[in-house]
C-alpha cells in the first residue's frame, strides 16, 4: 500500500509527477528565473534547479502579488511547475493557481509536506479529494 | 453570474471567486466598495494581455467593473522608457493592457500609494486591495479589511462587486498572533523597512498578525508605509497592530482580543544592523540608486530634492526615483522634478522599479549593484540578478554623488 497523505481540499487538476522538496518558501517574482525555469535567487535552498514539470514541494508563499498572474502565464509557455504542495498558501498563490488551472494543495494533516516527501518522489496528487500519495514508499 | 447569465467575462469571474473562496474555507462572499489591480505587463506577459483583450471583447457592450477600481504600478513610463533603455516592444503591450483596462472601465491611476493620494480606505471598509504594500497598510493602519488580491482575483472582485469572506475579512482572523517590543525607534526611511523586514522574516506567514510595542514616538505614514511593505514582502504579513496607534488596538489586550498575550520579542539596534550587514558592499562601485517601492510621497520628493541640490549623480551611476503620476504632476508644479533631474536623477511616474522589466533594464544599462532606501526593494530584486545594498536616505544620495557606496 502506497503511503497516503490527507490534506485540505485544493485546487486544479489531479497530476502524477515527480517531486521537488525544499525547507523554504516561493515567490514567481522573487525567486525564479522564469524565461529559463529555474530558481535564480541565490539565497533559495533550489538555488538553480529547474522547476518545470516538477511537483514544488514547499513552506508557504511570499510577498509578492505577481505570482497570481505570472502561474498561468508559464503555463502558457510550457514552463510551470506541475504541482504546488504548501504547509499553507496564502492567498496570492491559491489565486494563481485557481487562474492557471493548476494544483495546488496545503494543510496536510500529518504535519509539513516538506518533512512527510522527499525530492524525488513520486506523488499522486488529487485536489478534489485532499489526497497526495506517494507511490514509491509503503505504508 | 455562475450560470452565465450576465455573460462569460462575469462567469468566469465568479467561478474564480468560488474556486478560491473554497480553498479558505469562505462561508459567503463579502460586498466590496474598491478594487486595486496589480497587472503590469512583466507579469502578464502576452498571453496575460490577450486574456484581458479576450475579456474586453466578451464584455461588449456591457459595462465592465461595477465599483470604483483603480491600478497599481505600470511596466513603463512613456516618458522616461528611453532613458531607461526599456524597449518598444515593452512600450507597445504596455499601451495594449493600458487600453483593455480602459475598456473595463478601470482608471488609470498606475500607484502603490493609494491611501496616500487617492481615496484612503476607512475602519471595517471591505476591499479588494491588489498590491501587498497597499493591502497591509489599510488593513494595519487605516482598520480597512482586504486580502492581498492578486490581479485576476482583483479583476474578479472588481467585475461583481464583491470578493470571498475569508482571511482578514473575517474579525477573528485579525486577532494578534506575535509580539515584538521594539527597543530602538527607527529613524530613517530605510530603519523602518529594516524593521519591518526583521518583523516579516520571524513572522513568515500571510496567517500571522504581528503586534508591536515599544515605539518612542508616533511614526508617521511615511514610515508605517516602508514598515509595512518591508514586512508584507518578508513576511508575507497582511495585517500588524500598533497598541494605541492603529485603530483596532487601543492597548495591548485589545490587540489580541482579550486572549493570552505571548511573550514578546524584543528588537533592539543589533537586530537592524545585522540586516544592514548582509546586503552591505562598502566602496563598491553603484550602477543605479532607486528610491521607490513604495512610490514616493510629495514629502519624499522634497526630502530628496533638497539632498541633490548643488549636487550632481556621478556620470557612471543613475539615479532613478519614482512616484505615482498624480504626485508626479504636483512635482512638476513645484519644482521639485527639475530640483531631482537638475541633478543627475530621472524622475519617473506610474512605474515602481521592480515590476519595470528589472532584468532587462539591468542587461541593457550594464547595472548589477544596486542601491536603495526600501528594504522591500532589496528582498525582490535579487531574483533578478541584481546586487543590492540598502542605507539611509541620506547615505544613498551620498553614494549616487561619489558613484560608489559611502
Amino acid at each position: 500500500m502506497p503511503v497516503t497523505l490527507k490534506c485540505h481540499k485544493g485546487i486544479g487538476p489531479a497530476v502524477t509527477g515527480t517531486a521537488l522538496v525544499a525547507t523554504d518558501n516561493f515567490s514567481a517574482r522573487y525567486d525564479l528565473d522564469r524565461v529559463k525555469g529555474v530558481f535564480s535567487r541565490k539565497a533559495h535552498r533550489l538555488y538553480g534547479q529547474s522547476y518545470v514539470g516538477k511537483i514544488l514541494v514547499l513552506e508557504t508563499a511570499k510577498g509578492g502579488v505577481a505570482s497570481a498572474w505570472m502561474l498561468r502565464e508559464m503555463a502558457a509557455r510550457g514552463m510551470a511547475p506541475l504541482a504546488i504542495l504548501f504547509d499553507h498558501a496564502n492567498t496570492i498563490l491559491a489565486q494563481g493557481a485557481a487562474f492557471a488551472d493548476l494544483a495546488m494543495v496545503d494543510r496536510f494533516e500529518k504535519g509539513r509536506p516538506s518533512e512527510l516527501i522527499r525530492t524525488g518522489d513520486e506523488l499522486r496528487v488529487e485536489p478534489a479529494k485532499g489526497r497526495v500519495t506517494v507511490l514509491n514508499r509503503d505504508a | 453570474m455562475l450560470h452565465g447569465d450576465a455573460g462569460p467575462a462575469r462567469q468566469w469571474a465568479m467561478r474564480h471567486q468560488i474556486a478560491v473562496g473554497d480553498f479558505f474555507d469562505a462561508p459567503d462572499f463579502v460586498p466590496v466598495s474598491q478594487a486595486h489591480i496589480m497587472a503590469d505587463t512583466e507579469s502578464l506577459g502576452p498571453s496575460g494581455v490577450e486574456w484581458l483583450e479576450r475579456l474586453v471583447r466578451q464584455l461588449g457592450k456591457d459595462k465592465g467593473v461595477v465599483v470604483p477600481t483603480i491600478t497599481d504600478p505600470r511596466g513603463l513610463d512613456i516618458a522616461t522608457y528611453k532613458r531607461l533603455r526599456q524597449t518598444e516592444a515593452m512600450a507597445a503591450i504596455e499601451a495594449r493592457a493600458s487600453r483593455a483596462f480602459e475598456g473595463l472601465g478601470v482608471l488609470m491611476t498606475n500607484t502603490c500609494i493609494n491611501y496616500q493620494t487617492v481615496l484612503p480606505a476607512v475602519r471595517g471598509e471591505h476591499l479588494a486591495m491588489g498590491d501587498t504594500g497597499v493591502a497591509i497598510y489599510v488593513n494595519s493602519v487605516m482598520g480597512a479589511r482586504s486580502n492581498f488580491e492578486g490581479g485576476p482575483s482583483a479583476l474578479a472582485a472588481a467585475l461583481t462587486g464583491r470578493t470571498p469572506r475569508y482571511g482578514y475579512h473575517l474579525a477573528g482572523k485579525r486577532k494578534g498572533t506575535r509580539h515584538f517590543d521594539v527597543t530602538d525607534t527607527p529613524r530613517d526611511l530605510a530603519d523602518w523597512g529594516a524593521l519591518g523586514g526583521v518583523i516579516g522574516r520571524a513572522s513568515n506567514s500571510y496567517w500571522e498578525v504581528p503586534v508591536i510595542t515599544g515605539f518612542d514616538r508616533t511614526p508617521n505614514s511615511d514610515e508605517l508605509k516602508h514598515l509595512g511593505t518591508a514586512m508584507a514582502s518578508f513576511g508575507s504579513t497582511a495585517l500588524f497592530h500598533i497598541p494605541g496607534l492603529t485603530p483596532e488596538a487601543n492597548t495591548l489586550a485589545e490587540a489580541f482580543l482579550g486572549a493570552a498575550i505571548p511573550p514578546a520579542t524584543g528588537i533592539g539596534r543589533r537586530d537592524l544592523e545585522r540586516f544592514y550587514k548582509a546586503y552591505a558592499a562598502k566602496g563598491a562601485k553603484v550602477d543605479v540608486v532607486v528610491f521607490g517601492a513604495p512610490q514616493l510621497s510629495l514629502i519624499e520628493l522634497q526630502h530628496l530634492a533638497v539632498l541633490l541640490d548643488g549636487r550632481q549623480v556621478h556620470r557612471d551611476t543613475t539615479l532613478l526615483v519614482t512616484t505615482s503620476p498624480e504626485n508626479k504632476f504636483a512635482a512638476d508644479r513645484l519644482g521639485l522634478t527639475t530640483r531631482i533631474e537638475k541633478a543627475g536623477g530621472i524622475v519617473a511616474s506610474g512605474i515602481c522599479f521592480y515590476q519595470s522589466y528589472a532584468r532587462e533594464m539591468a542587461q541593457a544599462n550594464g547595472w548589477q549593484r544596486l542601491l536603495t532606501n526600501s528594504a522591500k526593494l532589496v528582498n525582490i530584486i535579487g531574483g533578478y540578478g541584481y546586487r543590492p545594498s540598502l542605507a539611509t536616505t541620506e547615505r544613498c544620495v551620498e553614494s549616487a554623488v561619489a558613484g560608489k557606496m559611502r
